[in-house]
């Protein structure tokens, strides 16, 4: 790896580290559920644990002390309240802060082998898992006396 | 058919080959969604007055808009620098962001003012609308106001060459042309 | 001095280790019992160096010794003697210590209890071990050295990290490096059984008990994560998806595989490659989760202070040593291809589908931690990826195992007889379906879809893992379940343990409230027929933190169930601020009160949750550690028994 390119992450790790430090100072605007309806309550509490907190290392917006995550809340909490709705606010925010800030990533082309890749893979196991059974389902055990059988014998007889 | 075996090594030749990469990266630095689209509007104020400041008053030339806070460390380090791209003639408009006016003047009057225009933005939501997410943060606007990069953290000599200074020039026919 | 000490016993302690790693490798070359011998001692020896340096560095922090630069970054004058002894393993220098000190104890514990495996085979899983060590004391020394001293002495250290000021996190990361590191033990078998082309039953029963510790202690320290983060996070969760804990969680899956697939190896003969694949993989995947988590290439909430040339060192070492497995591996693995017969319906082919189910779960989980590089990688921009989409993902991956659980404890080994199997399976099932219809609604007063699906998966789970037993106590009485064999009594508890876990996670995900409130002295807010009432707010001092506690009451009609004190803590060294979350809970239930911010007018703002069988998901997962214990000292692994695997190593030549 080159030189410059450690000294650069070290750099801008070393600038966020700082940021992350002054932005601390700022007292976060605290929020409270009372103005909203029970139901509007359940939303609320989904999106802000759905939503990524920038300035945190790896928290949902409702885990966060942070300012910034405290002013995503309270415009989520104002957006629920004038009537938005879920798709409207998600919207409202990737647009200021692009996909990253959604806990979970939408799907599309760039996000295909992360939502499809395990089932995928799944199917291919189980695939291989048949075949594999399917060729051994029907052999013959060996026809020689087998000492791993007279043991394994003797093994269920302990059990 | 003994290449299945082989499988296990050629993950781990791209797991190696992907973490190579990994190393040269900061997972941290997010790229901006609005990078190509027209600035966000907004309607502030002149930093200590109540005289409004809109957002058409970015036009007509490509210019700097940096978001900075008196409460901020990472400004202080990039403040001597920000000076110098000011002398050099480069336009950097301020917002002060989440800031009382007083404080962020004072800060001015101690550290120097390498602003062409002071913007005040006291809730933080003209931020919000730009996507700001720690001060400091540079955005490089073109004459038609549009955003073409964006630096995040202290802005320096380096990232300036490297990224700015080209699409500054490339915005400015005959870069010494007059102001509008 | 007595850091110099400890630098000076970790070089000794290199030094031995290429010893351990060179000379009875050599010795197996060259037919010299006198020095494959040496692997036996050399790895004692290195284990007494290695833990002489820890206590050196445990010392330092004892005495405050501030002129070590590790020891000053991360402990303070005021911080109480038992966080001064934790702190050694609380940031990256010392906790690679730690992790040495588990890796050469694990050696150690291998060297005295396989004297009576082959010759050969000892010296050859001692020197794996040994090379192993080699890797992780070189990282330590070149890149990341606890004993460093600076000048000038600092007059006081900077504290540890507020978050991890908690008895949790005394024990939790020992456990979990216990259990990341135990997985050694099974990769150097692994390589063993590579190298000599012999694997066989004796084999398998070799690795069962030291796979089966490793992965109980695994269990041991995610389960005390969790409770920790619960407690110490502050906001109710659990279980985050943070590629940290993803980091632990892989091997856990892949080892939970493994101790499955050892049990086929041992009792068929079959899935031979497969499983030396697991051993290798698990131990891989303890590796990349080292990497993951020192590197910084990831984002996590538990990082530590990461550094490049750390993340190349442990990448270099990492393809080092899981390339030269890998290329045995796809050398020699061919030849331990069985000849026996597999049914599907017969307990070998459910432990096969359960393999494929843990590994591809494992999968999903490496995927959705390494994607966001992936995607950054290929330059399809910056995306997370949180607990919405693992949840999405992993339950529908790992449902269908639970239903696996029960079948196969049922199932016999080779075939299955339909008629008996419907005969054990019947009662069970429709009591796990009545009752998972009428939970939900007993308890809540709402029924959902997803919580009898849930439920049901884990009633008959529980239902399944006691049917042994009772069947043993029906049939012999009391003399049938003191013959039951401990692996046999581990794997009921394991299995319960999981039953209750699955119950536990379905109910706390489902039915959880959380409201943030605002309230003052005096005043209620009222959740899930509880009321908390906020009576006093009032500041004291700490040790090293000032704090403001809140009383608060829950009361649930006229009664009075609980007096919660959640505390707001500011840490004076740094300055940071760690909400301090007070919790009532039964069985079936967690109150949970965390103290958020003030607010005007002595208000504050509250986080109050109601949490349903919040404890069944801990509980379970410490009563799978047990079953793990129960079965790892079964009888049949001890001497004796070994003896008589000795004697199968002879007739069962290689084919």
């Amino acid at each position: 790896m080159g030189r410059r390119g450690v000294d650069r992450v070290v750099a801008a790790g070393a600038g966020l580290l700082l940021m992350a430090w002054t932005m601390a100072w700022a007292e976060p605007t605290p929020v409270a559920d009372d103005a909203l309806l029970p139901q509007q309550a359940q939303r609320y509490q989904a999106l802000v644990n759905e939503l990524r907190c920038l300035v945190c290392q790896n928290q949902s917006i409702a885990d966060s002390n942070a300012p910034l995550a405290a002013d995503l809340r309270d415009q989520v909490r104002s957006q629920i309240l004038a009537g938005r709705t879920d798709a409207e606010i998600t919207d409202y925010v990737t647009a200021r802060y692009g996909d990253f800030v959604l806990y979970r990533p939408p799907f599309k082309p760039a996000t295909w082998l992360l939502w499809l890749g395990p089932f995928a893979l799944l199917l291919v196991g189980l695939g291989v898992a048949g075949v594999f059974v399917a060729r051994r389902a029907h052999r013959t055990p060996a026809a020689a006396p087998d000492p791993e059988r007279l043991r394994r014998l003797l093994d269920e007889e302990s059990r | 058919m003994r290449l299945r075996y082989l499988l296990p090594v050629a993950a781990l030749f791209a797991l190696v080959l992907l973490f190579t990469y990994g190393l040269r990266h900061d997972p941290r630095e997010v790229p901006s969604p609005l990078i190509g689209k027209p600035a966000p509007d907004f309607a502030l104020r002149v930093l200590g007055t109540d005289e409004p400041y809109v957002r058409d008053q970015l036009l007509g030339r490509p210019l700097l808009v940096n978001f900075w806070a008196s409460w901020c460390a990472g400004c202080q380090v990039e403040h001597p620098f920000l000076m110098e791209l000011s002398r050099r003639g480069v336009e950097i408009v301020g917002i002060d962001y989440k800031d009382v006016d007083a404080d962020g003047l004072r800060w001015l009057a101690r550290h120097g003012n390498p602003y062409r225009s002071l913007v005040a933005d006291p809730q933080g939501r003209a931020g919000l609308d730009w996507g700001v997410y720690g001060v400091p943060e540079t955005f490089v606007l073109d004459a038609q106001g549009v955003i073409v990069h964006k630096h995040i953290g202290p802005l320096d000599e380096a990232a300036w060459q490297a990224h700015i200074a080209p699409l500054m020039a490339a915005g400015t026919p005959g870069a010494a042309g007059g102001r509008r | 001095m007595i850091p110099e000490l400890g630098h000076f016993a970790l070089l000794a302690a290199l030094a031995v280790a290429v010893i351990q790693a060179v000379v009875p490798l050599a010795g197996v070359w060259r037919h010299q019992p006198r020095w494959m011998a040496v692997g036996a001692s050399a790895a004692q020896a290195q284990f007494v160096l290695v833990l002489i340096a820890y206590l050196c560095l445990t010392w330092a922090f004892v005495e405050r010794d501030w002129s070590v630069a590790y020891v000053a970054a991360n402990a303070h004058s005021q911080l109480p003697l038992i966080y001064r002894i934790s702190a050694v393993w609380g940031a990256h220098e010392g906790s690679m210590l730690l992790w040495v000190l588990m890796l050469t104890g694990w050696a150690a514990a291998v060297s005295v209890f396989s004297r009576s495996l082959p010759r050969d085979v000892r010296a050859q899983a001692l020197a794996v071990l040994g090379a192993l060590s080699i890797g992780f004391l070189l990282f330590i020394l070149l890149t990341s050295n606890p004993f460093d001293r600076q000048f000038p002495v600092p007059a006081d250290g900077r504290d540890l990290n507020p978050l991890l000021q908690d008895p949790g996190l005394v024990i939790h990361p020992p456990l979990l490096y216990m259990g990341y590191v135990g997985f050694s033990v099974a990769f150097a078998f692994a390589l063993t059984a590579l190298l000599s082309g012999r694997l066989d039953t004796a084999w398998a029963r070799w690795t069962r008990p030291w796979t089966t510790s490793a992965w109980l202690f695994l269990t041991l320290g995610i389960t005390l994560g969790s409770w920790w983060a619960y407690h110490e996070l502050g906001w109710g969760g659990w279980w985050f998806w943070d590629p940290v804990e993803n980091a632990s969680f892989m091997p856990w899956l892949v080892g939970t595989a493994l101790i499955h697939s050892l049990a086929v190896t041992e009792k068929r003969g079959l899935l031979k490659s497969w499983t030396v694949l697991l051993a290798i993989l698990a131990f891989a995947l303890s590796l990349l989760g080292t990497f993951l988590v020192r590197s910084g290439v990831l984002v996590s909430v538990h990082a530590f202070a990461t550094d490049p040339a750390r993340g190349v060192f442990i990448l270099i070492f990492l393809a080092i040593v899981l390339g030269i497995a890998f290329l045995l591996y796809a050398w020699r693995a061919p030849r331990f291809v069985a000849d026996g017969e597999l049914q599907l319906f017969s307990r070998e082919g459910l432990l096969l589908l359960n393999n494929v189910f843990l590994v591809i779960a494992a999968a999903a989980v490496l995927i959705g931690t390494l994607y966001p590089l992936v995607a950054d990688a290929f330059g399809l921009g910056k995306i997370s990826v949180g607990p919405p989409y693992f949840n999405a993902v992993f339950v529908p991956l790992t449902a269908p195992l639970a239903l696996l659980v029960g079948l196969a404890s049922a199932i016999g080994w080779k075939q299955v007889r339909g008629a008996e199997l419907m005969r054990r399976i019947r009662g069970p099932l429709l009591f796990a379906a009545l009752a998972a219809l009428c939970l939900p609604w007993l308890l809540h007063r709402r029924t959902e879809l997803a919580a009898v699906a849930g439920g049901f998966l884990g009633l008959w789970t529980l239902v399944m893992a006691l049917e042994e037993p009772w069947r043993r106590l029906r049939l012999r009485g009391a003399a049938g379940l003191r013959q039951m064999p401990r692996a046999l009594w581990g794997m009921s508890l394991a299995h319960l343990g999981l039953g209750l876990w699955v119950l536990g996670v379905t109910f706390v995900s489902l039915y959880s409230i959380e409201r943030d409130v605002r309230l003052g002295p005096g005043q209620q807010a009222e959740l899930a027929s509880y009321r908390f009432e906020l009576q006093t707010v009032a500041p004291y001092a700490g040790p090293n933190f000032d704090a403001d506690r809140a009383v608060v009451a829950v009361s649930r009609g006229e009664q009075q169930v609980a007096e919660l004190a959640p505390e707001r803590r500011r840490y004076r060294a740094q300055g940071s601020v760690m909400t301090e979350a007070a919790v009532d809970h039964t069985p079936l239930r967690d109150l949970y009160v965390a103290l958020a911010e003030p607010l005007d007018h002595g208000e504050w703002a509250l986080r109050v949750y109601f949490k349903p069988m919040m404890r069944l998901v801990w509980f379970g997962g410490v009563l799978m550690a047990l079953g793990g214990l129960l079965a790892a000292s079964d009888r049949r692994y001890r001497l004796a028994r070994v003896l008589q695997a000795r004697s199968a190593v002879v007739t069962g030549a290689p084919a």
